[in-house]
């Protein structure tokens, strides 16, 4: 591993509070048959380096899309960014030529998908893969690339690396697969790691393994980390700050353990409250009530209103603003926000 | 008892071992391709149909190893009323003489050649012409798609046949070439939709995104990573189309449109033998016999590698 580390020393440090990567009032709609469909509806967030930045939402919510539009992985059409940056140490990447941001893409931000046997090519051996990155990017020598391919693969625990580098995708394990995924991704030192629901795919003891390694790959590194996901259990250790996103926008941001300890949106409360615990044992779990939103005909209002136990006419009629939020005494709770009319009630109340 | 736990001992010790090597010995990786040939290699109608395509190869490549006369040279006393001689192995007069007493078997022997080189020069061109069109259509999709489509839609509507009499028609003389250029310009079309559809298919797949998500460029995407997962259909589509183009090109000759003398082909002498067939039914039996035999080669060919590189059919 020591050989990859060197060649990737990092030229160009950055300053310290600058954000790594910083998403500003993204929008980015679909164009359908039905209508236009508004996916993702004026997202902020940012990651600075080591810091974990945890993505929560259900299915459609707009979460993967960003996470794509990031990537420039999104077809387009249908697809469209209509407004918003995208800064990569302070450069628009939406502005960028494509090959320009090719160039990003796997050097400096990599991305971890959900299925690792789809995500693999499966007629190419695994280590042909893996060693692809540094031929690709590096212009490194067959051999070459092979035994870092096998460094990799030892660095993700995978065992008999040596004897396995020339096996297919097929024939490992999902777990493993998964690791293989993360050395992908890891193998030229991004600076940016996105993952897209990384464990979902994987059985609840290869969870908590996989996570593990990407959690300690990642503070080795110093790598920024998007974790998109829409399990709560998956997150609480592992991020740094959580962003609730629903249908397209961002409707809480909070440090890990105060989203947990106290949520400041409606939504985040029926979240938490829908999670099985020991103290409960016997009683009815709790759901939300309601699907989440056709993206074609967004509810007017807040976008959760026909949902929410304690929305008032406000709520059907006008989108709330991203407020801060603040404690009892009125002092300002730091990256701490919610997207309710009512956040003074929810929180306190 | 020291002696029955030393025995003991001593039979166990080679069994671990076999074990110990055998879990030490990495199991041999098995992908698509290879997996396909462990099954072929299995199958009797592969084995048959090889042996007879690599037989037919050797004669096309080299068929003065199987007969020292010249096919062209006539001798009129031994025309057609020279009954074939069925006991001469691989002499001149083992399948007779033809109407200007020439030697059906060297005839025989030396018609393989423009069989093999049409069916394999055709099958070469429409694969990679319609492989790489097809490619374009499926991955770029859009209007570039949309102009493939429809040119390939254009060509479906004209037939194989009419369409090839039209076209060597314009040529003056007719050689190989020709004939193979005019069934590459009809048949390309059919290996384009082939393609067009497995791209489609793959390009929607993970590990293409994945591939884009992690910096390869375009060219890397469509041929490393989209191209050797789409290629087993189109293989399987040519292979049995092979024995079709071999048919064709004799039933070109055989209509005085396609190969003409002194070139030879099976497909000449099926048409001269045919005004004899009361009275030397031979003269025709031999080069359609071989010709049917060849196109039903590669046709099972065809079969077998489909059966082998279809996952479904396993």
């Amino acid at each position: 591993m020591t050989t990859v580390i060197e060649n990737n020393q990092k030229s160009d440090r950055l300053e310290v509070g600058t954000p790594l990567l910083e998403v500003k009032d993204l929008h980015v709609e679909f164009h359908t048959r039905d209508g236009i469909a508004k996916a993702v509806n004026g997202v902020n967030y940012s990651v600075a380096a080591g810091e974990t930045l945890a993505v929560l939402g259900e299915s459609g919510s707009g979460k993967s899309v960003t996470a794509q539009t990031i990537m420039g992985i999104l077809d387009m059409p249908p697809g469209k960014v209509t407004q918003g940056q995208i800064l990569y140490r302070g450069q628009d990447m939406l502005k960028m030529s494509n090959e320009e941001r090719r160039k990003i893409r796997g050097r400096k931000i990599a991305m971890i998908f959900q299925d690792a046997l789809s995500a693999l090519n499966p007629v190419l051996s695994v280590g042909y893969q893996l060693g692809e990155m540094f031929r690709v990017h590096q212009g490194a020598s067959k051999a070459e690339a092979k035994a870092k391919a096998i460094e990799l693969m030892d660095r993700v625990r995978i065992p008999a690396a040596k004897q396995r580098v020339n096996d297919y995708p097929h024939q490992f394990s999902g777990g493993m697969r998964q690791r293989i995924m993360i050395a992908m991704a890891l193998s030229l030192q991004p600076d940016l790691i996105i993952a897209d629901e990384p464990t979902t795919a994987l059985d609840v003891t290869v969870q908590a393994q996989v996570m593990d390694l990407l959690a300690e790959l990642q503070a080795e590194y110093n790598m920024g980390l998007i974790l998109i996901t829409h399990d709560l259990g998956v997150v609480a250790d592992v991020a740094d700050k959580i962003a609730v996103m629903y249908a397209g926008r961002i409707v809480e941001t909070a440090p890990v353990h105060d989203l947990y300890a106290n949520p400041a949106h409606p939504y985040t409360k029926g979240l938490l409250r829908s999670i099985p615990r020991l103290d409960q044992k016997g009683q009815e779990l709790y759901a939300i009530k309601g699907l989440p939103p056709n993206l074609l005909k967004v509810p007017a209002g807040c976008a959760f209103n026909p949902r929410c136990d304690v929305a008032t006419d406000l709520c059907r009629t006008e989108i709330p603003a991203l407020h801060h939020v603040t404690d009892k005494d009125g002092e300002e709770l730091t990256g701490r926000r919610s997207a309710c009319h009512l956040w003074k009630e929810t929180l306190h109340g | 008892m020291p002696d029955l736990t030393e025995k003991k001992t001593a039979e166990e010790i080679p069994a671990q071992s076999a074990a110990a090597t055998a879990a030490a010995k990495p199991e041999k990786a098995r992908s698509l391709g290879s997996d396909a040939w462990h099954d072929l290699r299995r199958k009797p109608i592969f084995v048959i149909s090889a042996l007879l395509i690599l037989l037919l190869v050797v004669i096309a490549i080299a068929p003065g190893l199987f007969t020292s006369v010249d096919p062209r040279a006539g001798d009129l006393r031994l025309h057609y009323l020279t009954k074939p001689n069925y006991s001469h192995f691989f002499e001149p007069d083992w399948f007779g003489y033809d109407l200007q007493g020439r030697s059906i078997y060297a005839r025989v022997i030396y018609g393989a050649r423009a069989s093999v080189v049409v069916g394999i020069c055709v099958t070469l061109g429409v694969t990679i012409l319609g492989g790489l069109t097809g490619m374009i259509a499926g991955y770029f999709g859009g209007w570039i798609d949309t102009i493939i489509s429809r040119i390939t839609d254009i060509f479906f509507g004209i037939p194989l046949l009419l369409g090839s009499l039209v076209i060597l028609n314009a040529f003056t003389s007719r050689t190989v070439w020709s004939v193979v250029f005019a069934l590459v310009a009809l048949g390309w079309t059919q290996m384009t939709r082939v393609m067009r559809g497995a791209v489609i298919t793959v390009k929607q797949s993970d590990f293409v995104t994945a591939a884009k998500a992690l910096g390869a460029g375009t060219n890397r995407i469509l041929f490393k990573h989209i191209l050797p997962n789409a290629i087993a259909p189109v293989i399987v589509v040519a292979t049995i189309a092979l024995g079709g183009y071999i048919a064709t090109e004799a039933t070109l000759s055989f209509l005085g449109i396609g190969l003409q003398d002194p070139t030879i082909s099976w497909g000449i002498d099926i048409n001269s033998a045919q005004k004899v067939i009361r009275t030397a039914p031979f003269a025709l039996f031999f080069p359609a016999g071989m010709l049917s035999l060849t196109v039903l080669a590669f046709i099972m060919l065809g079969d077998a590698v489909r059966d082998a590189l279809d996952p479904k059919l396993r």
